[in-house]
């Protein structure tokens, strides 16, 4: 599999990361390359096997649904490069 | 009498207990040693002062007759583990001037058990690596250096600040983080002793997550027994974590008896790989000598899925990370670097933030994950994930531990590979599998390669059997008489 500079470009924009224009061809490169070391996968025969999510076989308890944990206000804004009256402050994205 | 920073972690607990040693004096060694050892770039915070208020209360403890099973051992902590009001980065720019409101349950249980922290330790960036410089922070040197070259080289990685401090006699002991062979790398690397648990052994709650499936956190120490001990320690059912496990924590450290007899050790033919140097197949060939020489049975198995478990990781981890690693967007903690709207904000304190290796992980991971390519493949990935889990179980079906090379090549130099990711990616074809399983498995210092650099062995065991893998890991230490110390360290 190779990949474009097109293709570069859709993923930094899906990950939310800024790419420079001159930077598109040399990551096409790299990502091309470990894309293509990966596809050896295609050689192993799982038709019929079922994917595997969870490596541990682990029940996991049930609990009762209360509330155990809260006003955290302070501590979870304590952070925030910006923050007001225990909100955090972001840009405006509704006009 | 010995220099204090030349115990072991469980000599250090004796000594205090018998009340030998100060808990402030055995703190202060270590501080001692951690200022003359900057040159190694081990640690991102050091924690001089909280290390002796903790030694204190040990002390007062200690008289007491009330302590815990550290109590007063200094150790350094991976800086990846989050620690109330000390600042926890990552080894990432993005978590610039972050410090936590909250402690991981490891390091709580750290605490709680009477330890005393000297600091948080650098890293790979977000443990994204196996040479340690991936930093934000700079690079990790190795304590240890080829004899008659000066030449810096790598501590491994992404535990490479735990694994040089605990080689450099800085710590005791220190944690670690293992999500394809990092800890078990480093440890190599060192020449000290690494274990992985079981995936679900310890709590990931308050660790910087960067694949979960994968993740895991363990031990550095200079023995098996210290490694046990700290462990030990670590380890525990946590409710906060739904993936960790409710059982018993062994005492492994009181079971531990390097006894070996009638075991059945697999030696597995997939792991010869080209172009192995001479010194790794000849100490895996001796670790195999020695278990036998001491009553094991060695028995020739196959794992016939083991060349696709790098890939197979190469899918998953990056996978996750690109999950994981979207809460990092300049609104909650960190960087923030402003652009003309929400996006290019986002954008930009990534771009920022960020280094090329996160970057390139965080982007093969949205592709693969991407409408269109999701079943080519994540989904084929987490199936032949399935098959490698399977080759164990067959396995263990023949013996009860594998023994294995930790890595296909000692230290390399600073700056070396990291033009080429696929073959930085290689370190790990042996550690990388047993992550896979979630299996524990731990490296052990066994020699010396032609250059005079460290060797580990590795030994996998069954699931939730970390006795076998710390009795086999003893075996293998006591055989090996590993006494080498890096240069200028007596």
């Amino acid at each position: 599999m190779s990949l474009d500079k097109a293709t570069v470009r859709r993923i930094s924009e899906l990950a939310r990361i800024e790419v420079p224009d001159a930077d598109l061809e040399p990551l096409a490169q790299e990502l091309s390359a470990i894309l293509g070391w990966i596809e050896q996968l295609g050689e192993v025969e799982t038709g019929d096997v079922a994917p595997l999510r969870s490596v541990m076989p682990i029940t996991h308890p049930w609990r009762e649904d209360v509330v155990d944990d809260g006003n955290q206000q302070a501590a979870i804004t304590e952070n925030a490069p910006s923050s007001h009256d225990g909100y955090f402050v972001v840009q405006r994205v509704v006009e | 009498m010995t220099a204090l920073t030349a115990l072991g972690l469980a000599e250090a607990k004796r000594r205090l207990a018998s009340r030998e040693i100060s808990a402030t004096e055995l703190a202060q060694a270590h501080l001692d040693a951690m200022e003359r050892a900057r040159g190694l770039n081990a640690f991102i915070t050091e924690t001089p002062e909280l290390a002796l208020s903790m030694a204190a209360a040990a002390d007062a403890r200690l008289v007491k007759g009330e302590a815990g099973l550290l109590e007063g051992l200094p150790i350094a902590i991976k800086d990846l583990f989050c620690t109330e009001g000390v600042s926890t980065t990552a080894g990432s720019h993005i978590l610039d001037g972050f410090t936590p409101t909250y402690e991981s349950t490891v390091t709580r249980n750290l605490w709680a058990a009477g330890a005393v922290s000297l600091g948080k330790t650098n890293l790979d960036e977000f443990a994204m690596g196996s040479s340690n410089m991936t930093s934000y922070h700079g690079p990790v040197r190795n304590p240890w250096t080829k004899p008659q070259d000066n030449a810096a080289l790598v501590p491994g990685g992404s535990s490479g600040g735990s694994a040089a401090a605990v080689a450099a006699r800085i710590a005791l002991a220190a944690t670690g983080t293992d999500t394809g062979g990092s800890i078990r790398q480093p440890a190599a690397f060192c020449g000290i002793t690494g274990i992985k648990p079981t995936y679900g052994r310890c709590s990931r709650w308050g660790i910087v997550a960067f694949a979960s499936s994968l993740d895991q956190a363990g031990a550095f120490g200079r023995t098996v027994e210290d490694t046990a001990l700290l462990l030990q320690a670590m380890a525990g059912y946590d409710p906060k974590d739904s993936t960790s496990a409710d059982l018993p924590v062994p005492d492994w450290t009181t079971a531990l008896s390097g006894k070996v007899k009638g075991l059945r050790i697999g030696i597995p033919a997939e792991y010869r790989v080209d172009g192995m140097p001479t010194a790794i197949e000849e100490l895996w060939q001796a670790g195999a000598d020695w278990l036998r020489a001491e009553g094991a049975e060695i028995v020739e198995i196959n794992l016939p899925h083991t060349k696709y478990a790098l890939p197979t990781y190469y899918i998953i981890a990056p996978a996750e990370a690109s999950s994981n690693l979207a809460r990092y967007d300049g609104m909650r903690y960190g960087l923030r670097v402003e652009g003309e709207n929400l996006k290019a904000t986002y954008e930009k304190t990534r771009a920022a933030g960020f280094g090329a290796e996160v970057k390139r992980r965080i982007m093969i991971g949205t592709y693969v994950l991407s409408a269109g390519y999701y079943d080519a493949y994540y989904l084929k990935a987490q199936k032949v994930r399935r098959r490698i889990v399977e080759d164990f179980e067959a396995a263990f079906e023949k013996v009860d531990a594998i023994l294995t090379p930790t890595a296909p090549s000692a230290a390399f130099r600073v700056g070396e590979k990291m033009d080429d990711p696929v073959a930085m990616y290689l370190n790990d074809v042996f550690t990388v599998p047993s992550s896979l399983a979630g299996l524990p498995a731990m490296s052990v210092p066994a020699g010396l390669s032609a250059d005079g650099l460290p060797l580990g062995l590795q030994l996998i065991g069954r699931a939730w059997d970390e006795q076998t893998v710390l009795d086999a890991g003893l075996a293998l230490e006591r055989a090996a008489g590993f006494e080498a110390l890096p240069y200028g360290l007596l």
